[in-house]
């Protein structure tokens, strides 16, 4: 079974909701990653989805850019982010998926990309531009020990949440709202019915919902129609604006949320 | 037999070969699936055509003209060269022929914001232009570099009640105002249409834009059969993200005996980190949608590139270019900044116009292709725009 379909399902079991953290590989520096990436881990994320850094992140809004930006700049390559797997790896045995474009798998070449990963300890893969449509033929190659995670958004129709909901293994990503990824102020009626019927559709994996998730109050909001919940932007602004402290305060009290 | 060999792109899937498809966020799909329908029930409708064709006719001013360039045909004694006239579409540009149709798209899928990407500034002004004829609210989006060397093109845009946003990020040109184009698209898909520009991006619009660039390439057939009884023997169009050179290439693909040449934009020298010529030194990879060559470092990261002509600064390209290069169909080369700038002045001086940028690369590798000619060749190359845009440009590197 999925590790990480499994650490979500026990997690719900005691009550709780599961909470995924999105780091961007490389990010703020190279020399910081591993050591921030542990304490988030010690200060309670669940589950760890390791961003790999594109020139052109189509689906990601100012502040992910900005960190790929600085990634790339700081000299990260896809080599050194399996390393930084395999590295957080030898620690602890927290859930690891990595997020990224199609193009960085294609250039690696998609056979060693997969064997990489699974040797580096890596869990499952989350491509935002690999959409259903193009699913089976960019994966063609790959076998299932890695965890493919589709997403769904607003505008998927209950027929096509259907087949993202049997398609998508480790979990299904609940994308909130329209839009790229990033902190918003909050979520309207429309945003929370559409939620409510989301999460009754799906059956077949857990739920966790992202994009504009920054603080307790929304997971306090949400918890009635989530698993659980990815934060992105929120941490990665707060890596690059202040101390780690900080960064472990606000992951401490997201946790916190996730468990009442 | 002769069925087989016919040429039919894109697949139901949107692939072009191995090229094209849908590579884009969850969030856009419902659109692009929309979008696609809604173009394949009205492509055949004869209302929707009716209404087109009176737009292209007495809004854009087409038919635009085949201009025997005599001159510039004495000149290099050679072959026949002739101009198909796309620098007298309303607006200055082949950008128009794409415009026009997407803006009846976006009536007949109810949308009531249209936003664009632009380089250098034809296709932003080509979008503002239908939005101010239909009443729509207009953003496009443009780097700032290329908002700098095409000025008069965002005063154009800003007359015409458009919203002009400067893209910061990246290279600051054409390829990070499509990203931002893209972001916005993903946020307001409900009442937004996007107007891609070029014939790239994700299914269906390599195939939408083509069909509506091809207006080009099906009236040059007609014309220069009325001119010399034949097809030509060779087609030359520059080649940015490639949507005038679909359009005149396209009715042609079926013709062996025409020879279709796509130019792209050298730079600074294809031996050098400063061009955009994708196809000749690119590999296929994944970019905006789509899968087609690209400009990349070994990682995937996508190249910062460079041409003076600010329409043809991009690293990728159409993913149909892409099949056309590997089937040997179309021939790709390049041409570098400064041949570009010598070729401008040339047809301004021998044949009384003034070409864009982008077009003087197709109108350069004359120099290359004449000399192999024979006195009964004929050669057609797409004038795909007029140069007045590029003024600023002319002036800083032309001397007198």
């Amino acid at each position: 079974m999925s590790k990480i379909k499994n650490t979500i399902e026990q997690i719900n079991n005691d009550g709780k909701k599961a909470l995924s953290v999105f780091l961007t590989s490389g990010f703020p520096t190279i020399d910081k990653f591993l050591y921030n990436t542990n304490r988030i881990i010690e200060a309670g994320a669940d589950l760890i989805e390791l961003g790999m850094p594109f020139s052109d992140p189509l689906a990601d809004g100012g502040v992910i850019q900005q960190s790929s930006q600085i990634a790339l700049q700081n000299g990260i390559t896809q080599k050194q982010t399996f390393q930084f797997a395999e590295q957080i790896r030898k620690c602890n045995n927290t859930p690891l998926i990595l997020m990224g474009y199609a193009n960085t798998i294609m250039q690696y070449g998609k056979e060693q990309f997969e064997q990489d990963a699974i040797n580096a300890g890596v869990d499952g893969l989350i491509i935002p531009d690999v959409p259903l449509e193009e699913f089976d033929d960019f994966f063609s190659s790959f076998s299932d020990k890695l965890d493919k995670v589709l997403l769904t958004t607003p505008t998927s129709d209950n027929d096509r949440i259907i087949t993202l909901d049997n398609k998508s293994t480790g979990f299904l990503y609940c994308v909130s709202v329209s839009g790229t990824t990033g902190v918003r102020s909050g979520f309207d009626d429309k945003i929370i019915e559409n939620l409510k019927s989301t999460y009754q559709i799906v059956n077949n994996n857990k739920m966790l919902v992202g994009f504009g998730i920054s603080k307790p109050e929304n997971i306090k909001q949400l918890s009635p129609f989530a698993d659980g919940f990815i934060v992105g932007s929120a941490i990665i602004k707060s890596l690059q604006n202040e101390s780690i402290d900080e960064t472990i305060n606000l992951i401490k009290s997201l946790k916190h949320a996730c468990e009442v | 037999m002769e069925q087989q060999t016919m040429y039919n792109q894109p697949s139901t899937a949107g692939k072009f070969g191995e090229f094209g498809g849908r590579f884009v966020p969850e969030t856009l799909m419902s659109a692009l699936h929309e979008l696609e329908e809604t173009y394949n029930s009205v492509k055949s409708d004869p209302d929707f055509l009716a209404e087109l064709n009176d737009l292209q006719k007495n809004y854009n001013g087409r038919e635009t003209p085949l201009t025997f360039a005599n001159r510039l045909t004495d000149h290099y004694g050679k072959g026949k060269i002739y101009l198909k006239r796309e620098d007298l579409n309303h607006t200055g540009a082949h950008k128009m022929n794409n415009t026009l149709g997407q803006i009846l798209l976006a009536k007949r899928l109810g949308k009531t914001r249209i936003i664009a990407e632009t380089g250098a500034g034809q296709h932003g002004v080509a979008t503002a232009t239908v939005c101010a004829k239909f009443g729509l609210e207009c953003t496009v989006y443009m780097g700032e570099v290329d908002i700098e060397r095409q000025e008069m093109n965002v005063f154009r845009m800003k007359m015409l009640g458009a919203k002009v946003v400067p893209v910061t990020s990246g290279s600051k040109t054409l390829k990070d105002a499509t990203n931002e184009a893209i972001r916005d698209w993903v946020t307001n898909v409900e009442n937004t249409h996007y107007i891609i520009g070029s014939v790239v991006g994700p299914h269906p619009y390599p195939m939408i834009v083509r069909d509506f660039q091809s207006i080009i390439g099906e009236e040059t057939k007609t014309q220069i059969n009325n001119f010399e009884g034949r097809n030509p023997d060779y087609i030359i169009a520059c080649v940015g993200g490639g949507s005038n050179a679909i359009g005149i290439f396209y009715p042609f693909i079926n013709n062996p005996e025409v020879k279709l040449i796509g130019i792209e934009a050298g730079g600074y020298g294809i031996d050098t980190d400063k061009h955009c010529a994708t196809l000749t030194l690119g590999r296929p990879g994944v970019f905006q949608g789509m899968n087609t060559y690209l400009l990349q470092d070994k990682d995937g990261q996508i190249s910062e590139v460079h041409s003076i002509s600010a329409g043809l600064d991009y690293p990728g390209v159409g993913p149909e270019h892409s099949l056309l290069k590997d089937l040997n169909r179309v021939q790709y080369s390049s041409i570098t900044d400064d041949e570009a700038l010598d070729a401008a002045l040339q047809l301004s001086r021998l044949e009384g116009i003034l070409p864009a940028l982008e077009s003087s690369h197709a109108l350069a590798h004359l120099k290359y292709l004449m000399p192999n000619t024979n006195k009964d060749d004929i050669v057609v190359i797409n004038l795909s725009g007029r140069g007045d845009k590029d003024l600023n440009t002319f002036i800083n590197k032309i001397k007198f």
